[in-house]
């Protein structure tokens, strides 16, 4: 299986481009921590097809495949706190819609 | 002169009131922290005026002592003592020169002259004011006033340099404006001493430029310095002219003369005492006291004595005339001040300086009478100045009668008496003069013949005739014998201090010329050279001392019988020639004129600086500066929706823009 890396990158573009629409358009706060989770793994993506891209046969780049561990951990951090605080906001407005935290006048 | 900067006790002479103005003020202040849990508490302030009668009374016997000191000195020429105690100001100059100006005192026969006048005339004044002040409630601060005055007068009299003259010719001046404005909760008081310190201001600015030229000229502010450099060659001689001109300037200014002379008829503001020693007796004087201090630089260029002499005689005719319609007892004797010290910068002009100081010692005495005078008819009616509302008070106040009568005749120069002596001198030296002099001799005699009618239309009007006063709630009384006794000092002086001044027809000789001599001689050997000085045949001296008599007593009796029935014929001149009485009645219309001329435009400037650059200009920087943050606030606000959506879509847009900047860079 040879895929050209041209083509990871454009579906790392397409899911990074999907993830902020999401953020953007979509009230809810689960929906919108999804798509976060989305833009991160297409960065993941974008970093693997970066690292083939770099590496020569024999000598595998591996700079790509560790940013990538980190970014699987801070998503899992921000998964838990970002859970965390949508309880205590439902806690608090009994709903999950971001529009629904909004206080200021402005 | 044993050892010349040796004698410091001549310090005491300026610090004593200086001292006894700082207890007296402290005094005050004690007497308002008194008044604060009991407003009617009296404190300690009636010590105030024994503390400030003493201090004076110090600095007269220290000035008594200086006289005598001097008296011992042989020869006349080294009549000098100096106490330079600080050399203030040294400016080093590029050839190895350097400016200095001291801190010194010089007591020689001029300062010795005007520091007697000084602390003689200012301790009467201060121990009449013990009367006439008593129960004011700024009785302390009042002496504090008057004695920080008498040292700033002293400083004036004394300092060796230009530079300590200035100091006191500020210092005074400070003190004429919190003295005149003493009694400011009444309103006109604080703006009539506005008046002053402004009017001052522009004389004070010609001082400082003509010292400026000094220094230019000679490198020196010292007084016998300048005065050694004298006769000066011809090239130098634009520049001190022009130096002259405006110091004389400073003198117009401080001694009221023409133009400068509308502030002193509103000084009278001020208590009776303080237009006494300030505004009749001794500051107004200074003029003429720094003229005849710089003579020679005045005696080198004939001009400038010609137009001093003019200016003078413009003054002395300007208030004589002004004093005939004047209704407030205050405001005749203050334009008779202005006249008399057109007279002396007349003698000045004719280069008769000694005459000059004689008819300023002269007019110190009955002037200050005069004054002191007319403040015990104000005290014993209550109040009342308008002379159309007085009459027949001879009376009623007795003493204050004599008194003021001898005053009046020594100033309308009845014969004998003093002010007839010194005002003949420089009349005659006027006629001397010949050419333009005969003008300035003419305007003198007719002044002398107003002086004499407005005297004694005053004393009329005053002292006799019927009572025009409401007798149900006036009652005159004679005032207290601390305010009566140096009224009677100042009289026997008035009457007596011809004997300072004999002429030499009497076939004595001049006391007060010979004392000045060893001052006076710069300038007299200049004048002498330039064959100025002119001398009169004995028979003119005669002819011109009995036509001042004859003149005097005629005016005199004039004026005394004109009003002696009352003040209709005040009324006849205003029916019959409105336009004169305006005239004459408004000071020829100088004060019109500068409200014209310069208040006017001033306010009309003002208020349009206060539109444009204030208003419109500062004001507009500021609440635009103000409105546009506002506005901005507005604006951004709205990206601030509080939409967790709508930052993120900032954020993108920001992400996206840097990405296009970065990736096409």
């Amino acid at each position: 299986m040879n895929v050209p890396s041209e083509h990871l990158f454009f579906l790392s573009s397409a899911l990074f481009a999907l993830g902020v629409l999401g953020f953007l358009v979509r009230r809810n706060v689960i929906v919108t921590l999804m798509s976060i989770e989305l833009m991160l793994n297409a960065a993941n993506l974008a970093f693997l097809a970066g690292s083939r891209l770099h590496s020569a046969p024999g000598r595998p780049d591996l700079q790509g495949p560790l940013f990538v561990i980190f970014v699987i951990t801070v998503a899992a951090v921000e998964a838990a706190v970002g859970l965390a605080l949508i309880i205590a906001l439902y806690r608090l407005k009994q709903s999950v819609e971001t529009d629904s935290a909004s206080e200021m006048k402005g | 002169m044993e050892n010349p900067g040796s004698h410091g006790w001549l310090w005491w002479i300026p610090l004593l009131p200086l001292a006894g103005s700082a207890v007296a003020g402290a005094l005050h202040l004690c007497t308002l922290r008194a008044r604060k849990t009991d407003p009617a508490a009296r404190g300690p302030a009636a010590l105030a005026g024994l503390v400030a009668c003493a201090a004076l009374f110090g600095s007269l016997l220290l000035s008594l002592r200086g006289f005598q000191a001097l008296r011992e000195l042989e020869p006349e020429s080294a009549r000098t003592l100096l106490s330079t105690v600080w050399h203030w100001i040294t400016v080093p100059l590029p050839a190895g020169a350097s400016f200095q100006a001291d801190l010194g005192l010089l007591l020689d026969p001029l300062s010795s002259t005007m520091t007697l006048v000084v602390t003689g005339v200012g301790f009467l004044i201060h121990v009449y004011s013990l009367g006439y002040m008593k129960g004011d409630p700024g009785y302390a601060k009042f002496f504090a006033f008057l004695n920080l005055f008498v040292f700033a007068m002293l400083m004036l009299v004394l300092s060796s340099s230009l530079l300590g003259v200035f100091i006191g010719w500020e210092g005074v001046g400070l003190c004429s404006y919190l003295l005149i404005g003493f009694w400011y909760e009444k309103g006109w008081p604080a703006e009539a001493g506005q008046k002053a310190f402004v009017m001052n201001r522009v004389g004070d600015a010609c001082f400082l430029i003509g010292t400026f030229l000094l220094v230019q000229a000679f490198g020196t502010l010292d007084v016998p310095t300048i005065v050694a450099n004298f006769p000066v060659d011809g090239s130098r001689q634009w520049q001190l002219t022009l130096a002259g001109l405006f110091l004389f300037g400073g003198c117009c200014g401080k001694s009221a003369q023409f133009p400068l002379f509308t502030w002193l008829p509103d000084a009278m503001a001020g208590p009776t005492p303080v237009s006494a020693l300030i505004h009749a007796a001794t500051m107004v004087t200074s003029g003429i006291y720094l003229v005849a201090r710089l003579n020679p630089l005045y005696a080198s260029s004939p001009g400038l004595l010609a137009l001093i002499a003019g200016v003078g005689a413009a003054t002395a005719l300007i208030g004589g005339s002004t004093a005939l319609v004047q209704r407030d007892i205050k405001k005749v004797l203050a334009y008779s001040t202005v006249s008399q010290l057109g007279y002396m910068f007349l003698g000045l002009g004719t280069g008769a300086f000694a005459a000059a100081i004689f008819h300023l010692v002269t007019h110190a005495f009955f002037k200050a009478l005069l004054f002191l005078g007319a403040g015990s008819v104000i005290h014993g009616m209550h109040e009342e100045q308008d002379v159309h509302r007085m009459g027949g008070l001879r009376r009623h106040m007795p003493r204050t009668f004599v008194t003021f009568v001898a005053g009046a005749a020594a100033l309308s120069g009845l014969p004998l008496l003093s002010g007839f002596f010194s005002k003949d001198e420089i009349l005659a030296n006027a006629f001397a003069g010949g050419g333009l002099y005969y003008v300035f001799w003419g305007v003198g005699l007719a002044t002398a013949a107003l002086t004499a009618f407005y005297t004694w239309r005053l004393v009329s009007l005053t002292f006799f005739g019927p009572e025009r006063f409401d007798h149900h709630h006036v009652h005159p009384h004679e005032s207290p014998a601390v305010m009566t006794v140096p009224l009677m000092v100042l009289a026997l002086l008035s009457v007596a201090g011809g004997v300072l001044g004999l002429p030499p027809v009497f076939g004595v000789t001049h006391a007060l010329a010979d004392w000045l001599e060893p001052v006076i001689e710069p300038g007299r050997k200049i004048l002498e050279r330039h064959g100025h000085a002119g001398h009169l045949s004995h028979a003119a001296e005669w002819a011109l001392l009995g036509l001042g008599s004859a003149v005097a007593l005629f005016f005199a009796h004039r004026g005394y019988r004109a009003y002696a029935g009352g003040p209709e014929r005040d009324a006849a001149l205003e029916r019959g020639r409105p336009a004169l009485a305006g005239f004459l009645g408004g000071a020829w219309r100088f004060d019109a004129l500068y409200d014209a001329a310069v208040v006017r435009p001033l306010r009309l400037l003002a208020a349009a600086v206060a539109v444009v650059v204030d208003q419109f200009t500062i004001d507009g920087l500021v609440n635009g500066s103000a409105s546009a943050a506002r506005g901005a606030g507005a604006a951004l606000r709205r990206t601030a929706s509080g939409y967790v959506g709508g930052y993120a879509l900032w954020m993108g847009v920001g992400a996206l823009l840097i990405s296009v900047v970065w990736l096409w860079s």
